[in-house]
């Protein structure tokens, strides 16, 4: 048995974190986050309409059920993203919060110094704080110093289904912290899911790869079941690398075919 | 007197109170949060918290995001 993924002291079984954006409808929604085995569910915090519908996105995902991880999505200052994990809190939505401060809008790169302000803040107002973050191992350390419950490093841009674009990173940055490591963004496959984890990840996060597949439940599974090998891959221990064959049969015994 | 909800401008008598806004939009409670000025409004203080002339209110709730 795998020891749990904890944040914030919480512990949780599942490695694998989803979000709830651009779903065709609400019900595959649900459908694939069941099928996913999530048990860490992001939404973001937005006005709601006027006049108020009634509807709410919470009547799909069972907050009871799942542990809500409100984002800072469309936060440009730390100020912004500070006030908005405030009123997530408010809302009711709990005190984890995944902190996006964002400084660029075609790439969605992070605004490092307003993203290690806002860890800063948020982390001394008790939040439980899951910083979005470059493949950087020095802004990895800082963030932990700050009071990061996780780092959580992007493999690609936002959205971009890229993968994993620079692992050795991603293995420093583990090698550098001891807060937990989860890859928040970049994920287009499976593969890529299995190659964070078997760098020794703790967690994966996504939405795009799972809610813009052509058929997201499936996808979904497929998610649920690449964290869990890649998970196990790196608990066994892969062989080392190496250039030339070693051939796996025994080379004593081969029996004499000359005429 | 005028105040601002979610970027539409509003015309609401003197004095009203959030918690009688709230209840006029229909506006659910549960996971709903409001900022007045830029400043969190804690629940319990809804139904004393009277709104003023320029007030601009946030009032957001989960939605679907990653």
């Amino acid at each position: 048995m795998d020891n749990p993924l904890v944040l914030g002291g919480r512990e949780f079984r599942s490695r694998l974190i989803v979000g709830t954006g651009k779903y065709a409808s609400n019900e595959i929604m649900r459908d694939a986050i069941e099928a996913s085995g999530a048990e860490i569910v992001t939404v973001a915090v937005r006005r709601v309409s006027l006049p108020g519908s009634g509807q709410s996105i919470l009547d799909f995902v069972d907050p009871k059920r799942y542990t809500l991880l409100p984002n800072t999505a469309g936060c440009y200052t730390a100020d912004e993203a500070v006030r908005t994990a405030y009123l997530a809190r408010e809302a009711g939505l709990g005190d984890l919060v995944k902190l996006e401060v964002i400084g660029d809008a075609r790439t969605l790169f992070p605004d490092v110094q307003g993203l290690l302000e806002a860890t800063k803040t948020l982390a001394r107002e008790g939040f439980t704080v899951l910083p979005y973050t470059n493949d950087d191992p020095v802004l990895a350390r800082r963030l932990q110093d700050a009071g990061a419950a996780a780092v959580m490093p992007l493999g690609a841009p936002i959205g971009s289904g890229l993968g994993i674009r620079n692992p050795y990173n991603i293995k420093i940055i583990l090698e550098g912290v001891t807060v937990p490591v989860i890859v928040d963004a970049g994920v287009g496959t499976a593969s890529d899911a299995a190659v964070a984890m078997e760098l020794g990840c703790d967690g994966v996060l996504m939405n795009t790869a799972i809610a813009g597949a052509k058929d997201p439940v499936p996808m979904a599974t497929a998610m649920r079941l690449a964290v869990e090998a890649g998970r196990l891959a790196f608990k066994a221990g892969r062989i080392p690398k190496k250039l030339y064959a070693t051939a796996s049969s025994p080379l004593e015994g081969v029996p004499d075919w000359a005429p | 007197m005028q105040i601002t909800v979610n970027g539409q401008a509003m015309e609401v008598e003197d004095g009203l109170s959030l918690e009688a806004l709230l209840a006029r939009l229909g506006v659910r409670r549960e996971f709903t949060a409001v900022a007045v000025n830029r400043e969190i409004a804690p629940k319990s203080a809804y139904p004393r918290t009277r709104l003023r002339d320029g007030d601009r209110l946030e009032i957001v709730h989960p939605m679907g995001g990653g």
